[in-house]
C-alpha cells in the first residue's frame, strides 16, 4: 500500500533527491548550450545532455521512489527511458541530414560537399544517382 | 525529515525544468531557421515529459507516468514528421 512520503526512509529520500537533482540539473544545462551555442551543428548536441541523463536521473529517482513507497518492485518507468534513447538519435539524424541538405542547395555556412561516391558505394548506401537528381 | 528534503528537491526540480522550458521556447521563436525551432519543439516537449514524471514523484500518482509516455510517443513522431517535411519539401522544390 502507499505510504506518505514522510514515513520513507532518510537514505531513499536523499537518493531521489540526488537522483533529481542530477536530472534537472542536466536538462537545464542542455537547456542553456541550446541557447548559447553558435551555429546549428553546434547547437544540436547540446539538448542530448538532457535526453541522456536527464531522463535517466529523473526515471531513476522516480522507480526509487515508488518502489519504496509501494513496497514492491516498480520499473516500469524504464519504458519512457528506453523509449527516448531510442528514438532523440533517429530524430536528431534525421534534422541534421534535412539542415545539411537546405545548407547544401542554398550554399550558405560552410558545410562540407557531397561525397564523389562510386557507383557502387551509392548503390550500397541507397543514394540516388547524381545525374538524374 | 525526508518529507522537508523530498519537497524542496521536487520543487527545486520543477523549478529547473521550468526554467529550461522557458529557454527551449525561447530558442523555438527566436531561432534563425526552421531546424532550430524543430529542435527548440523537441526540447521543450522532453521538458515537459520530465516535469510530469517530477510531479508524479511530488503527488505519490502513477497516473502522471502515463501522461509522459503518451508525451514521449506523440513527441517523437512529431519531430520525425517534421524533420521529414523539412529534406522532402526541398527536395519537391
Amino acid at each position: 500500500m502507499m505510504q506518505s512520503a514522510a514515513d520513507m526512509p532518510v537514505w531513499a529520500a536523499i537518493a531521489v533527491a540526488f537522483f533529481l537533482l542530477v536530472g534537472s540539473g542536466l536538462a537545464l544545462i542542455g537547456a542553456i548550450g541550446f541557447l548559447r551555442l553558435p551555429t546549428f551543428y553546434e547547437r544540436i548536441h547540446a539538448p542530448t545532455l538532457g535526453t541522456s541523463w536527464g531522463i535517466g536521473g529523473i526515471m531513476l529517482a522516480s522507480m526509487i521512489f515508488f518502489t519504496v513507497s509501494s513496497g514492491r518492485l516498480v520499473f516500469h518507468e524504464i519504458l519512457i527511458g528506453i523509449f527516448v534513447t531510442v528514438t532523440t538519435p533517429i530524430t536528431f539524424m534525421l534534422l541534421a541530414r534535412a539542415a545539411l541538405h537546405r545548407d547544401r542547395a542554398e550554399g550558405n555556412g560552410n558545410v562540407p560537399d557531397k561525397p564523389n561516391r562510386s557507383q557502387p558505394a551509392r548503390e550500397f548506401l541507397g543514394e540516388s544517382d547524381p545525374r538524374r537528381g | 525529515m525526508s518529507a522537508i528534503i523530498l519537497f524542496s528537491a521536487v520543487s527545486l526540480a520543477q523549478l529547473m525544468l521550468a526554467a529550461a522550458m522557458a529557454i527551449a521556447s525561447v530558442r523555438m521563436f527566436r531561432g534563425p531557421r526552421a531546424q532550430d525551432r524543430i529542435i527548440g519543439l523537441d526540447t521543450l516537449y522532453i521538458n515537459a515529459m520530465l516535469l510530469l514524471v517530477t510531479f508524479g514523484i511530488g503527488t505519490g500518482r502513477v497516473i502522471y507516468f502515463e501522461a509522459a509516455l503518451v508525451m514521449g510517443m506523440l513527441g517523437f513522431v512529431a519531430t520525425v514528421a517534421l524533420a521529414k517535411f523539412l529534406m522532402r519539401g526541398e527536395v519537391i522544390e
